[in-house]
């Protein structure tokens, strides 16, 4: 599945343009950038209960805005989180799955993967937290594969979007988080 | 050509490989061998060796999903058991040949099979000499860019198409194409 550019220069092969764009670890024109405060927000995470992002203040959260439930691999990039979270649970660091799925798609979803985090609903207003955080995609009606690393404060400390056809894995995820443990003031990833 | 994740962990003398060690490509799959996924690349990568022959080196690196699959991580432990006996090819063609019948109560029977000192089979595993390989290739997976399984390297850079044969070996053949000028 080849993404669209998004810029209005677009030479050679789009497929090579297309990855450039989205090679960069942010995309300026559109998701929220390292330093910016996250957004706060509130959203169903099973039929009875609501998450915000300030419950988890005080420790650092891995929000992953992602397409839809129920990819057609065991493998998806949700399955992969989720086999990492011991590595993840080093750092305190608390995962946060987003999509504008509904409550009972995810909670199916979420039992059948065994998924061990909470899926949010962005559901209604469809895709609005989305569109904060700058990774909605209007024309297909969903979110992009986006990756925001938010430090105990609050603060975005890492960014990345990646192509939607294609899974970035977590060691941009895990390096930011050793990074900020570190105490670093500008998170630097070096692929 | 796109920028994509590369290997961390370079491939040494100590990795699981087939073919020459200075064969111009090098293919490297993390794998799960209870993922069906792996289990259709098994064959591709058969293929893919016979047509390539001594230009490829394939190499084996464990990625189990052990949240997803529950024998994943048995079968890794088996395989990696096995290969302290010198028989790890052995154990790998026959957990993804016989696939469908992965559960752990076979396992014994299996190595068994292929001739090993079952003795000595269930002591590596009991005593976790097996699993020291299966977390290390864990890690490497990660820090990698490692995505699901399978996923694979090309001559260090992480293959991001279609895990088909065609696909697979287009990009290999033009990995050569790049060597070559």
């Amino acid at each position: 599945m080849t993404t669209k550019p998004r810029t209005a220069v677009v030479t050679g092969a789009s497929e090579e343009v297309g990855s450039i764009l989205h090679n960069n670890e942010e995309d300026p024109m559109i998701s929220l950038k390292p330093g910016v405060q996250a957004p706060d927000f509130c959203l169903s995470a099973t039929p009875d209960q609501k998450v915000s992002l300030s419950d988890f203040r005080g420790q650092p959260v891995v929000l992953v805005f992602y397409p839809a439930d129920w990819s057609p691999v065991c493998s998806d990039q949700l399955g992969l989180y989720n086999e990492l979270k011991p590595e993840f649970s080093e750092f305190e660091a608390q995962i946060i799955g987003i999509s504008v799925d509904g409550v009972w798609c995810h909670l199916a979803f979420s039992q059948n993967r065994k998924l061990h985090f909470p899926l949010l609903a962005d559901f209604e207003p469809k895709g609005a937290v989305a569109r904060q955080y700058g990774v909605y995609r209007e024309k297909e009606g969903e979110s992009e594969r986006a990756l925001f690393v938010i430090d105990p404060e609050g603060v975005i400390r890492w960014s990345y979007v990646s192509p939607v056809g294609i899974n970035p894995g977590a060691d941009g995820i895990l390096k930011a988080l050793e990074s900020m443990a570190r105490g670093e003031k500008a998170v630097s990833i070096r692929n | 050509m796109a920028k994509s994740a590369t290997l961390t962990q370079l491939v040494s003398a100590h990795d699981h490989a087939e073919g020459p060690a200075d064969a111009l490509l090098t293919l490297v799959e993390y794998g799960d061998y209870q993922c069906p996924y792996c289990g259709a690349a098994y064959p591709v990568v058969k293929r893919l060796q016979k047509t390539l022959d001594m230009k490829l080196r394939f190499v084996f690196r464990n990625f189990p999903l052990t949240q997803a699959h529950p024998h994943a991580l048995i079968a890794a432990e088996a395989a990696e058991a096995a290969a302290l006996q010198g028989k790890f090819w052995d154990m790998h063609d026959l957990l993804f040949e016989q696939q469908a019948f992965l559960k752990p109560d076979i396992i014994p029977l299996w190595a068994e099979r292929i001739g090993l000192d079952l003795k000595k089979f269930g002591n590596d595993i009991e005593q976790g000499f097996a699993e020291k390989r299966i977390k290390e290739d864990r890690q490497s997976g990660i820090r990698s860019g490692v995505n699901g399984t399978p996923t694979f390297f090309i001559n260090g850079t992480r293959y991001d198409g279609s895990p088909d044969y065609g696909s697979l070996l287009a990009a290999l053949e033009s990995e050569l194409a790049l060597l070559s000028t």
